[in-house]
Protein backbone atom coordinates (compact mmCIF):
# COMPACT_ATOMS: atom_id res chain seq x y z
CA UNK A 1 0.00 0.00 0.00
CA UNK A 2 1.34 3.39 -1.02
CA UNK A 3 0.20 6.41 0.97
CA UNK A 4 1.09 9.91 -0.13
CA UNK A 5 0.20 12.77 2.18
CA UNK A 6 0.59 16.47 1.53
CA UNK A 7 3.28 15.92 -1.07
CA UNK A 8 4.71 19.27 -2.12
CA UNK A 9 7.55 20.05 -4.46
CA UNK A 10 8.98 23.46 -5.15
CA UNK A 11 11.85 23.45 -7.62
CA UNK A 12 14.86 25.67 -7.12
CA UNK A 13 13.57 27.85 -9.94
CA UNK A 14 10.61 28.66 -7.66
CA UNK A 15 8.06 26.65 -9.62
CA UNK A 16 5.56 24.93 -7.37
CA UNK A 17 5.17 21.59 -9.14
CA UNK A 18 3.05 19.78 -6.56
CA UNK A 19 0.64 21.41 -4.15
CA UNK A 20 0.04 19.15 -1.18
CA UNK A 21 -0.93 15.99 -3.01
CA UNK A 22 -2.85 13.23 -1.15
CA UNK A 23 -3.06 9.85 -2.84
CA UNK A 24 -3.45 6.23 -1.73
CA UNK A 25 -2.70 3.33 -4.03
CA UNK A 26 -3.84 -0.05 -2.64
CA UNK A 27 -1.87 -3.21 -3.36
CA UNK A 28 -2.48 -4.63 -6.80
CA UNK A 29 -4.08 -1.53 -8.27
CA UNK A 30 -3.02 -0.27 -11.68
CA UNK A 31 -3.52 3.46 -11.66
CA UNK A 32 -3.01 5.87 -14.52
CA UNK A 33 -1.92 9.41 -13.85
CA UNK A 34 -3.00 11.72 -16.64
CA UNK A 35 -2.66 15.42 -17.15
CA UNK A 36 -1.16 18.02 -19.44
CA UNK A 37 2.60 18.51 -19.78
CA UNK A 38 3.92 20.29 -16.76
CA UNK A 39 1.11 19.13 -14.49
CA UNK A 40 3.62 17.37 -12.24
CA UNK A 41 3.13 13.73 -13.26
CA UNK A 42 6.85 12.99 -13.53
CA UNK A 43 7.52 14.87 -10.32
CA UNK A 44 4.99 12.71 -8.44
CA UNK A 45 6.63 9.41 -9.31
CA UNK A 46 10.15 10.80 -8.90
CA UNK A 47 9.24 12.06 -5.44
CA UNK A 48 8.06 8.57 -4.51
CA UNK A 49 11.50 7.01 -5.04
CA UNK A 50 13.20 10.33 -4.31
CA UNK A 51 15.03 10.77 -7.55
CA UNK A 52 13.54 14.19 -6.86
CA UNK A 53 13.54 15.30 -3.23
CA UNK A 54 10.07 16.42 -2.11
CA UNK A 55 9.89 19.79 -0.38
CA UNK A 56 7.21 18.69 2.07
CA UNK A 57 4.80 15.83 2.76
CA UNK A 58 5.23 12.13 3.39
CA UNK A 59 5.37 9.02 1.23
CA UNK A 60 4.78 5.69 2.94
CA UNK A 61 5.29 2.37 1.19
CA UNK A 62 4.14 -0.59 3.31
CA UNK A 63 4.61 1.36 6.54
CA UNK A 64 8.10 2.57 5.67
CA UNK A 65 8.29 6.33 5.51
CA UNK A 66 10.45 6.94 2.48
CA UNK A 67 10.73 10.70 2.84
CA UNK A 68 12.91 10.57 5.96
CA UNK A 69 15.23 7.68 5.04
CA UNK A 70 19.00 8.09 5.08
CA UNK A 71 20.87 7.26 1.88
CA UNK A 72 21.55 3.64 2.82
CA UNK A 73 17.94 2.91 3.79
CA UNK A 74 16.72 4.84 0.77
CA UNK A 75 18.68 2.49 -1.49
CA UNK A 76 17.07 -0.46 0.27
CA UNK A 77 13.64 1.11 -0.18
CA UNK A 78 14.31 1.80 -3.86
CA UNK A 79 14.78 -1.92 -4.43
CA UNK A 80 11.07 -2.33 -3.71
CA UNK A 81 10.09 0.19 -6.37
CA UNK A 82 10.66 -0.71 -9.98
CA UNK A 83 10.76 2.17 -12.41
CA UNK A 84 10.02 2.13 -16.13
CA UNK A 85 11.06 5.15 -18.15
CA UNK A 86 10.07 7.25 -21.07
CA UNK A 87 12.56 6.58 -23.91
CA UNK A 88 13.41 3.35 -22.03
CA UNK A 89 16.58 4.73 -20.33
CA UNK A 90 18.45 1.49 -20.92
CA UNK A 91 22.21 1.82 -20.63
CA UNK A 92 22.74 1.62 -24.36
CA UNK A 93 26.25 0.25 -24.45
CA UNK A 94 25.52 -2.56 -22.01
CA UNK A 95 24.02 -5.84 -23.16
CA UNK A 96 20.38 -6.73 -22.66
CA UNK A 97 21.41 -9.12 -19.88
CA UNK A 98 23.51 -6.51 -18.09
CA UNK A 99 20.62 -4.09 -18.29
CA UNK A 100 18.22 -6.60 -16.78
CA UNK A 101 20.69 -7.63 -14.09
CA UNK A 102 21.28 -3.98 -13.21
CA UNK A 103 17.87 -4.27 -11.53
CA UNK A 104 19.62 -6.46 -8.94
CA UNK A 105 22.32 -3.90 -8.13
CA UNK A 106 20.65 -3.02 -4.85
CA UNK A 107 20.94 -6.64 -3.73
CA UNK A 108 24.55 -7.53 -4.63
CA UNK A 109 27.91 -6.26 -3.45
CA UNK A 110 29.94 -3.88 -5.60
CA UNK A 111 32.58 -6.45 -6.56
CA UNK A 112 29.97 -8.97 -7.62
CA UNK A 113 28.36 -6.44 -9.91
CA UNK A 114 31.72 -5.08 -11.10
CA UNK A 115 32.90 -8.56 -12.13
CA UNK A 116 29.41 -9.32 -13.51
CA UNK A 117 29.26 -12.36 -11.19
CA UNK A 118 25.61 -12.26 -10.20
CA UNK A 119 24.07 -15.07 -8.13
CA UNK A 120 22.75 -17.93 -10.28
CA UNK A 121 19.24 -17.29 -8.95
CA UNK A 122 19.36 -13.75 -10.39
CA UNK A 123 20.55 -15.03 -13.75
CA UNK A 124 17.80 -17.67 -13.80
CA UNK A 125 15.21 -15.02 -12.98
CA UNK A 126 16.61 -12.71 -15.66
CA UNK A 127 16.27 -15.42 -18.29
CA UNK A 128 12.79 -16.25 -17.05
CA UNK A 129 11.70 -12.63 -17.36
CA UNK A 130 13.32 -12.19 -20.77
CA UNK A 131 11.55 -15.33 -21.94
CA UNK A 132 8.30 -13.96 -20.57
CA UNK A 133 8.62 -10.88 -22.77
CA UNK A 134 10.02 -12.90 -25.68
CA UNK A 135 13.59 -11.64 -25.64
CA UNK A 136 15.67 -14.40 -24.05
CA UNK A 137 17.43 -15.04 -27.34
CA UNK A 138 18.61 -11.41 -27.32
CA UNK A 139 20.42 -11.60 -23.96
CA UNK A 140 23.86 -10.78 -25.34
CA UNK A 141 22.77 -8.13 -27.82
CA UNK A 142 23.72 -4.58 -26.99
CA UNK A 143 20.70 -2.55 -25.87
CA UNK A 144 21.10 -0.02 -28.66
CA UNK A 145 20.61 -2.76 -31.25
CA UNK A 146 16.99 -3.30 -30.20
CA UNK A 147 13.83 -1.68 -31.52
CA UNK A 148 11.81 0.68 -29.33
CA UNK A 149 9.28 -1.92 -28.24
CA UNK A 150 12.01 -4.44 -27.48
CA UNK A 151 13.91 -1.88 -25.43
CA UNK A 152 10.87 -1.04 -23.37
CA UNK A 153 10.33 -4.75 -22.67
CA UNK A 154 13.92 -4.97 -21.42
CA UNK A 155 13.15 -1.92 -19.27
CA UNK A 156 10.17 -3.78 -17.86
CA UNK A 157 12.37 -6.79 -17.06
CA UNK A 158 14.88 -4.52 -15.32
CA UNK A 159 12.11 -3.14 -13.13
CA UNK A 160 10.56 -6.54 -12.38
CA UNK A 161 13.79 -8.33 -11.46
CA UNK A 162 14.01 -5.94 -8.51
CA UNK A 163 11.07 -7.93 -7.14
CA UNK A 164 9.22 -4.70 -6.43
CA UNK A 165 5.99 -4.02 -4.54
CA UNK A 166 5.25 -1.04 -6.71
CA UNK A 167 5.91 -0.07 -10.31
CA UNK A 168 6.54 3.56 -11.16
CA UNK A 169 5.97 3.98 -14.87
CA UNK A 170 6.84 7.25 -16.58
CA UNK A 171 5.33 7.71 -20.04
CA UNK A 172 6.09 4.14 -21.16
CA UNK A 173 4.64 4.62 -24.62
CA UNK A 174 5.77 8.15 -25.42
CA UNK A 175 8.12 7.12 -28.22
CA UNK A 176 6.34 3.99 -29.45
CA UNK A 177 3.95 3.49 -32.33
CA UNK A 178 0.26 2.94 -31.46
CA UNK A 179 0.35 -0.82 -31.82
CA UNK A 180 3.53 -1.30 -29.81
CA UNK A 181 2.15 1.12 -27.22
CA UNK A 182 -0.83 -1.12 -26.67
CA UNK A 183 1.34 -4.21 -26.45
CA UNK A 184 3.55 -2.57 -23.85
CA UNK A 185 0.60 -1.35 -21.80
CA UNK A 186 -1.04 -4.76 -22.01
CA UNK A 187 2.19 -6.40 -20.92
CA UNK A 188 2.53 -4.09 -17.93
CA UNK A 189 -1.07 -4.76 -16.94
CA UNK A 190 -0.68 -8.53 -17.32
CA UNK A 191 2.53 -8.59 -15.32
CA UNK A 192 0.98 -6.49 -12.56
CA UNK A 193 -1.88 -8.98 -12.44
CA UNK A 194 0.44 -11.98 -12.32
CA UNK A 195 2.54 -10.52 -9.53
CA UNK A 196 -0.16 -8.62 -7.62
CA UNK A 197 1.82 -5.44 -8.21
CA UNK A 198 0.46 -1.98 -7.90
CA UNK A 199 1.50 0.53 -10.50
CA UNK A 200 1.37 4.24 -11.11
CA UNK A 201 1.49 4.90 -14.82
CA UNK A 202 2.07 8.42 -16.11
CA UNK A 203 0.58 8.60 -19.53
CA UNK A 204 -0.32 11.22 -22.09
CA UNK A 205 -2.63 9.05 -24.11
CA UNK A 206 -6.06 9.23 -22.48
CA UNK A 207 -7.42 6.36 -24.52
CA UNK A 208 -4.61 4.03 -23.53
CA UNK A 209 -5.09 5.03 -19.92
CA UNK A 210 -8.78 4.16 -20.10
CA UNK A 211 -8.09 0.85 -21.80
CA UNK A 212 -5.54 -0.46 -19.37
CA UNK A 213 -5.97 1.20 -15.99
CA UNK A 214 -8.49 0.41 -13.26
CA UNK A 215 -8.33 3.89 -11.85
CA UNK A 216 -7.57 7.25 -13.34
CA UNK A 217 -6.15 10.22 -11.50
CA UNK A 218 -6.14 13.52 -13.34
CA UNK A 219 -3.49 16.04 -12.38
CA UNK A 220 -3.58 19.70 -13.25
CA UNK A 221 -1.00 22.26 -12.11
CA UNK A 222 0.12 20.04 -9.23
CA UNK A 223 -3.35 19.24 -7.92
CA UNK A 224 -5.66 16.26 -8.31
CA UNK A 225 -8.76 17.29 -10.23
CA UNK A 226 -10.15 13.83 -10.96
CA UNK A 227 -9.89 10.51 -9.16
CA UNK A 228 -12.16 7.73 -10.30
CA UNK A 229 -12.88 4.91 -12.71
CA UNK A 230 -12.01 5.17 -16.43
CA UNK A 231 -15.68 5.32 -17.30
CA UNK A 232 -16.04 8.56 -15.38
CA UNK A 233 -13.95 10.54 -17.84
CA UNK A 234 -16.58 12.78 -19.36
CA UNK A 235 -16.06 15.81 -21.55
CA UNK A 236 -16.39 18.04 -18.47
CA UNK A 237 -13.75 16.07 -16.59
CA UNK A 238 -11.33 16.15 -19.50
CA UNK A 239 -11.87 19.86 -19.85
CA UNK A 240 -11.11 20.28 -16.16
CA UNK A 241 -7.84 18.35 -16.58
CA UNK A 242 -6.61 19.60 -19.92
CA UNK A 243 -8.63 22.70 -20.69
CA UNK A 244 -11.27 23.55 -23.25
CA UNK A 245 -11.26 21.30 -26.32
CA UNK A 246 -13.67 19.25 -28.36
CA UNK A 247 -13.46 15.91 -26.56
CA UNK A 248 -16.21 14.09 -28.43
CA UNK A 249 -13.77 12.13 -30.60
CA UNK A 250 -11.75 10.97 -27.61
CA UNK A 251 -14.81 9.90 -25.68
CA UNK A 252 -16.63 8.21 -28.52
CA UNK A 253 -13.60 6.17 -29.54
CA UNK A 254 -13.13 4.90 -26.02
CA UNK A 255 -16.03 2.45 -26.29
CA UNK A 256 -14.98 1.03 -29.66
CA UNK A 257 -11.41 0.74 -28.50
CA UNK A 258 -12.32 -0.89 -25.24
CA UNK A 259 -14.24 -3.55 -27.15
CA UNK A 260 -11.40 -4.02 -29.60
CA UNK A 261 -8.93 -4.25 -26.75
CA UNK A 262 -10.98 -6.85 -24.95
CA UNK A 263 -11.18 -8.84 -28.15
CA UNK A 264 -7.45 -8.55 -28.75
CA UNK A 265 -6.74 -9.63 -25.21
CA UNK A 266 -8.94 -12.67 -25.70
CA UNK A 267 -7.04 -13.57 -28.85
CA UNK A 268 -3.74 -13.26 -27.09
CA UNK A 269 -4.84 -15.50 -24.26
CA UNK A 270 -6.15 -18.06 -26.72
CA UNK A 271 -2.86 -17.99 -28.61
CA UNK A 272 -1.02 -18.15 -25.37
CA UNK A 273 -2.21 -21.63 -24.50
CA UNK A 274 -0.85 -23.04 -27.72
CA UNK A 275 2.42 -21.18 -28.21
CA UNK A 276 5.39 -20.46 -25.99
CA UNK A 277 5.61 -16.80 -25.00
CA UNK A 278 8.65 -16.09 -27.07
CA UNK A 279 6.99 -16.95 -30.32
CA UNK A 280 3.98 -14.97 -29.35
CA UNK A 281 5.94 -11.83 -28.56
CA UNK A 282 8.54 -12.26 -31.28
CA UNK A 283 5.75 -12.21 -33.81
CA UNK A 284 4.65 -8.87 -32.46
CA UNK A 285 7.93 -7.07 -32.92
CA UNK B 1 -6.78 36.74 -51.42
CA UNK B 2 -5.19 37.87 -48.22
CA UNK B 3 -2.98 40.89 -47.83
CA UNK B 4 0.07 38.72 -47.14
CA UNK B 5 0.05 37.36 -50.66
CA UNK B 6 -0.19 40.78 -52.33
CA UNK B 7 2.33 42.75 -50.25
CA UNK B 8 5.57 40.76 -49.87
CA UNK B 9 6.95 41.11 -46.36
CA UNK B 10 10.63 41.88 -46.07
CA UNK B 11 12.78 39.32 -44.25
CA UNK B 12 16.46 39.27 -43.47
CA UNK B 13 18.55 37.08 -41.17
CA UNK B 14 18.86 38.95 -37.86
CA UNK B 15 22.44 40.21 -37.40
CA UNK B 16 24.65 38.54 -34.77
CA UNK B 17 25.27 41.88 -33.03
CA UNK B 18 22.11 43.93 -32.81
CA UNK B 19 23.56 47.43 -32.30
CA UNK B 20 24.67 48.71 -35.68
CA UNK B 21 27.38 51.09 -34.38
CA UNK B 22 28.94 48.31 -32.27
CA UNK B 23 28.86 45.92 -35.23
CA UNK B 24 30.65 48.42 -37.47
CA UNK B 25 33.10 49.49 -34.76
CA UNK B 26 34.16 45.91 -34.06
CA UNK B 27 34.55 45.09 -37.75
CA UNK B 28 36.47 48.26 -38.51
CA UNK B 29 38.65 47.85 -35.42
CA UNK B 30 39.62 44.32 -36.43
CA UNK B 31 40.53 45.44 -39.97
CA UNK B 32 42.59 48.41 -38.75
CA UNK B 33 44.47 46.31 -36.19
CA UNK B 34 45.25 43.56 -38.73
CA UNK B 35 46.52 46.13 -41.26
CA UNK B 36 48.65 47.82 -38.61
CA UNK B 37 50.00 44.49 -37.38
CA UNK B 38 51.05 43.43 -40.85
CA UNK B 39 52.45 46.88 -41.55
CA UNK B 40 54.71 46.85 -38.51
CA UNK B 41 55.98 43.27 -38.88
CA UNK B 42 59.69 43.75 -39.53
CA UNK B 43 61.16 41.38 -42.08
CA UNK B 44 64.85 41.62 -42.86
CA UNK B 45 64.64 40.39 -46.44
CA UNK B 46 68.41 40.30 -47.17
CA UNK B 47 68.85 38.23 -44.00
CA UNK B 48 66.09 35.84 -45.09
CA UNK B 49 67.75 35.54 -48.49
CA UNK B 50 71.10 34.90 -46.91
CA UNK B 51 69.56 32.27 -44.62
CA UNK B 52 68.09 30.15 -47.39
CA UNK B 53 71.36 28.53 -48.60
CA UNK B 54 72.45 28.22 -45.00
CA UNK B 55 69.26 26.34 -44.22
CA UNK B 56 69.81 24.15 -47.25
CA UNK B 57 73.34 23.31 -46.06
CA UNK B 58 72.01 22.58 -42.58
CA UNK B 59 69.35 20.34 -44.03
CA UNK B 60 71.89 18.60 -46.28
CA UNK B 61 74.01 17.85 -43.24
CA UNK B 62 71.20 15.52 -42.11
CA UNK B 63 71.85 13.20 -45.01
CA UNK B 64 72.42 10.37 -45.07
CA UNK B 65 70.97 9.70 -41.60
CA UNK B 66 73.41 7.77 -39.47
CA UNK B 67 71.67 5.05 -37.52
CA UNK B 68 74.77 3.06 -36.59
CA UNK B 69 77.12 5.67 -35.08
CA UNK B 70 75.27 6.01 -31.78
CA UNK B 71 73.08 2.98 -32.13
CA UNK B 72 73.09 2.07 -28.44
CA UNK B 73 72.33 5.65 -27.39
CA UNK B 74 69.42 5.81 -29.81
CA UNK B 75 68.00 2.44 -28.76
CA UNK B 76 68.36 3.29 -25.06
CA UNK B 77 66.84 6.72 -25.59
CA UNK B 78 63.84 5.32 -27.45
CA UNK B 79 63.32 2.58 -24.88
CA UNK B 80 63.52 5.14 -22.09
CA UNK B 81 61.02 7.38 -23.88
CA UNK B 82 58.62 4.50 -24.41
CA UNK B 83 58.97 3.49 -20.78
CA UNK B 84 58.32 7.07 -19.66
CA UNK B 85 55.31 7.23 -21.94
CA UNK B 86 53.75 4.00 -20.66
CA UNK B 87 54.34 4.77 -16.99
CA UNK B 88 53.25 8.40 -17.14
CA UNK B 89 50.14 7.66 -19.20
CA UNK B 90 49.12 4.92 -16.75
CA UNK B 91 49.76 7.07 -13.67
CA UNK B 92 48.14 10.11 -15.24
CA UNK B 93 44.97 8.27 -16.23
CA UNK B 94 44.75 6.51 -12.85
CA UNK B 95 44.82 9.89 -11.11
CA UNK B 96 42.55 11.66 -13.59
CA UNK B 97 39.67 9.17 -13.27
CA UNK B 98 38.72 10.19 -9.71
CA UNK B 99 39.60 13.82 -10.41
CA UNK B 100 37.57 13.81 -13.62
CA UNK B 101 34.53 12.25 -11.92
CA UNK B 102 34.84 14.83 -9.18
CA UNK B 103 35.02 17.61 -11.75
CA UNK B 104 31.77 16.61 -13.46
CA UNK B 105 29.06 19.03 -12.38
CA UNK B 106 26.19 16.56 -12.70
CA UNK B 107 27.83 13.90 -10.52
CA UNK B 108 29.91 15.60 -7.83
CA UNK B 109 28.71 17.73 -4.92
CA UNK B 110 29.62 21.42 -5.25
CA UNK B 111 32.72 21.56 -2.95
CA UNK B 112 34.24 18.45 -4.57
CA UNK B 113 33.47 19.91 -7.99
CA UNK B 114 35.31 23.17 -7.30
CA UNK B 115 38.27 21.35 -5.72
CA UNK B 116 38.71 18.98 -8.69
CA UNK B 117 38.19 21.77 -11.22
CA UNK B 118 40.95 23.60 -9.37
CA UNK B 119 43.33 20.66 -9.75
CA UNK B 120 42.55 20.49 -13.46
CA UNK B 121 43.01 24.22 -13.94
CA UNK B 122 46.43 24.17 -12.25
CA UNK B 123 47.50 21.13 -14.24
CA UNK B 124 46.40 22.67 -17.52
CA UNK B 125 47.85 26.11 -17.02
CA UNK B 126 51.49 25.08 -17.47
CA UNK B 127 52.97 23.88 -20.70
CA UNK B 128 54.98 20.64 -20.48
CA UNK B 129 58.35 22.36 -21.01
CA UNK B 130 57.76 24.69 -18.08
CA UNK B 131 56.66 21.77 -15.90
CA UNK B 132 59.72 19.80 -17.00
CA UNK B 133 62.11 22.64 -16.11
CA UNK B 134 60.44 22.87 -12.71
CA UNK B 135 60.53 19.14 -12.01
CA UNK B 136 64.13 18.81 -13.24
CA UNK B 137 65.06 21.50 -10.70
CA UNK B 138 63.05 19.58 -8.09
CA UNK B 139 64.13 15.99 -8.74
CA UNK B 140 67.35 16.42 -10.74
CA UNK B 141 68.12 15.41 -14.31
CA UNK B 142 66.74 12.13 -15.60
CA UNK B 143 63.59 10.33 -16.65
CA UNK B 144 61.89 10.54 -13.23
CA UNK B 145 61.38 14.27 -13.69
CA UNK B 146 60.01 13.47 -17.15
CA UNK B 147 57.56 10.89 -15.82
CA UNK B 148 56.27 13.32 -13.19
CA UNK B 149 55.92 16.04 -15.84
CA UNK B 150 53.97 13.88 -18.26
CA UNK B 151 51.76 12.37 -15.54
CA UNK B 152 50.91 15.85 -14.29
CA UNK B 153 50.08 17.08 -17.77
CA UNK B 154 48.02 13.94 -18.48
CA UNK B 155 45.81 14.60 -15.44
CA UNK B 156 44.87 18.02 -16.76
CA UNK B 157 44.13 16.78 -20.25
CA UNK B 158 42.39 13.50 -19.50
CA UNK B 159 40.59 14.65 -16.36
CA UNK B 160 39.05 17.64 -18.09
CA UNK B 161 37.88 15.61 -21.09
CA UNK B 162 36.50 12.88 -18.82
CA UNK B 163 34.61 15.47 -16.78
CA UNK B 164 33.17 17.01 -19.92
CA UNK B 165 32.18 13.64 -21.32
CA UNK B 166 30.37 12.79 -18.08
CA UNK B 167 28.60 16.14 -18.18
CA UNK B 168 27.46 15.42 -21.74
CA UNK B 169 26.13 11.94 -21.02
CA UNK B 170 22.48 10.91 -21.22
CA UNK B 171 21.44 11.46 -17.62
CA UNK B 172 18.29 9.34 -17.89
CA UNK B 173 20.39 6.18 -18.27
CA UNK B 174 22.25 7.00 -15.07
CA UNK B 175 18.99 7.93 -13.36
CA UNK B 176 17.50 4.55 -14.26
CA UNK B 177 20.45 2.75 -12.65
CA UNK B 178 20.12 4.87 -9.53
CA UNK B 179 16.40 4.06 -9.33
CA UNK B 180 17.23 0.35 -8.88
CA UNK B 181 18.78 1.07 -5.48
CA UNK B 182 22.35 0.79 -6.72
CA UNK B 183 25.19 2.07 -4.54
CA UNK B 184 27.38 4.96 -5.66
CA UNK B 185 30.18 2.85 -7.12
CA UNK B 186 27.66 0.58 -8.83
CA UNK B 187 25.98 3.66 -10.22
CA UNK B 188 29.28 4.89 -11.69
CA UNK B 189 30.11 1.42 -13.01
CA UNK B 190 26.73 0.70 -14.63
CA UNK B 191 25.22 4.09 -15.31
CA UNK B 192 28.17 6.24 -16.34
CA UNK B 193 31.19 4.14 -17.28
CA UNK B 194 29.55 2.41 -20.27
CA UNK B 195 28.55 5.79 -21.66
CA UNK B 196 32.00 7.36 -21.52
CA UNK B 197 34.25 4.31 -21.99
CA UNK B 198 34.73 4.20 -25.78
CA UNK B 199 35.66 7.85 -25.99
CA UNK B 200 37.95 7.58 -22.99
CA UNK B 201 39.80 4.62 -24.51
CA UNK B 202 40.32 6.66 -27.65
CA UNK B 203 41.51 9.66 -25.65
CA UNK B 204 43.83 7.46 -23.60
CA UNK B 205 45.51 6.29 -26.81
CA UNK B 206 45.65 9.85 -28.07
CA UNK B 207 47.28 10.95 -24.81
CA UNK B 208 49.79 8.07 -25.13
CA UNK B 209 50.68 9.47 -28.51
CA UNK B 210 51.08 13.01 -27.14
CA UNK B 211 53.14 11.79 -24.20
CA UNK B 212 55.58 10.04 -26.52
CA UNK B 213 56.08 13.18 -28.59
CA UNK B 214 56.39 15.31 -25.46
CA UNK B 215 58.92 12.89 -24.02
CA UNK B 216 61.16 13.75 -26.98
CA UNK B 217 60.80 17.46 -26.26
CA UNK B 218 61.19 17.54 -22.49
CA UNK B 219 64.42 15.54 -22.81
CA UNK B 220 65.95 18.71 -24.19
CA UNK B 221 65.57 20.41 -20.81
CA UNK B 222 67.03 17.37 -19.07
CA UNK B 223 64.03 15.21 -18.29
CA UNK B 224 65.39 12.02 -19.88
CA UNK B 225 64.25 9.99 -22.85
CA UNK B 226 65.10 10.27 -26.53
CA UNK B 227 65.04 14.07 -26.26
CA UNK B 228 68.24 13.97 -24.22
CA UNK B 229 69.93 11.87 -26.93
CA UNK B 230 68.65 14.25 -29.60
CA UNK B 231 69.92 17.27 -27.69
CA UNK B 232 73.36 15.69 -27.30
CA UNK B 233 73.53 14.90 -31.01
CA UNK B 234 72.69 18.49 -31.93
CA UNK B 235 75.12 20.03 -29.48
CA UNK B 236 77.91 17.83 -30.87
CA UNK B 237 76.97 18.86 -34.44
CA UNK B 238 76.24 15.19 -35.23
CA UNK B 239 73.41 16.07 -37.55
CA UNK B 240 73.30 12.69 -39.26
CA UNK B 241 72.68 10.99 -35.92
CA UNK B 242 70.09 13.63 -35.08
CA UNK B 243 68.38 12.89 -38.40
CA UNK B 244 68.31 9.20 -37.52
CA UNK B 245 66.70 10.00 -34.16
CA UNK B 246 64.10 12.26 -35.80
CA UNK B 247 63.24 9.55 -38.32
CA UNK B 248 62.78 7.00 -35.54
CA UNK B 249 60.50 9.42 -33.66
CA UNK B 250 58.47 10.09 -36.80
CA UNK B 251 58.21 6.34 -37.44
CA UNK B 252 56.99 5.58 -33.93
CA UNK B 253 54.50 8.47 -33.92
CA UNK B 254 53.08 7.28 -37.23
CA UNK B 255 52.82 3.71 -35.97
CA UNK B 256 51.02 4.96 -32.84
CA UNK B 257 48.72 7.11 -34.96
CA UNK B 258 47.66 4.22 -37.17
CA UNK B 259 47.25 1.71 -34.36
CA UNK B 260 45.30 4.14 -32.17
CA UNK B 261 43.02 4.99 -35.08
CA UNK B 262 42.41 1.31 -35.62
CA UNK B 263 41.73 0.60 -31.94
CA UNK B 264 39.40 3.59 -31.68
CA UNK B 265 37.31 2.37 -34.58
CA UNK B 266 37.22 -1.05 -32.98
CA UNK B 267 35.93 0.15 -29.56
CA UNK B 268 33.19 2.27 -31.12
Amino acid sequence: MLRIKGLTKRYRTGDLALKGLDLDVPDGEVMALIGPSGAGKSTVIRCINRLVEPTAGTVMLNDIEITTLGSRDLRRARRRMGMIFQEYALVERLTVMENVLSGRLGYVAFWQSFMRKFPQADIDEAFRLLARVGLDHMADKRADELSGGQRQRVGICRALIQNPDLLLVDEPTASLDPKTSRQIMRLIKELCGERKLSAIINIHDVMLAQMFAERIVGLQLGEIVYDGPPTGLSAEVLTKIYGEEDWSATIRKIDDDADAAAEAADNVIALDSRLPHRDRMAGLT
Amino acid sequence: MSIASTVPRHWQKPPLIKRAWLRWALGLGAVVYLAAAFGTTEVNWPRVWEGLPRGARFFAAFFPPDFSGHRDDIVNGILESLWMTVVSTAIGIAISVPVGIGAAKNVAPRPVYYFCRGILAVSRSFQEIILAIFFVKLFGFGPFAGVVTLSFATVGFYGKLLAEDIEDMDFSQAEAVRATGAGWLQWINYGIQPQVMPRMIGLGLYRFDINFRESAVIGIVGAGGIGATLDTAFSRYEFRSAAAILLVIIGIVMALEYSSGYIRRWVQ
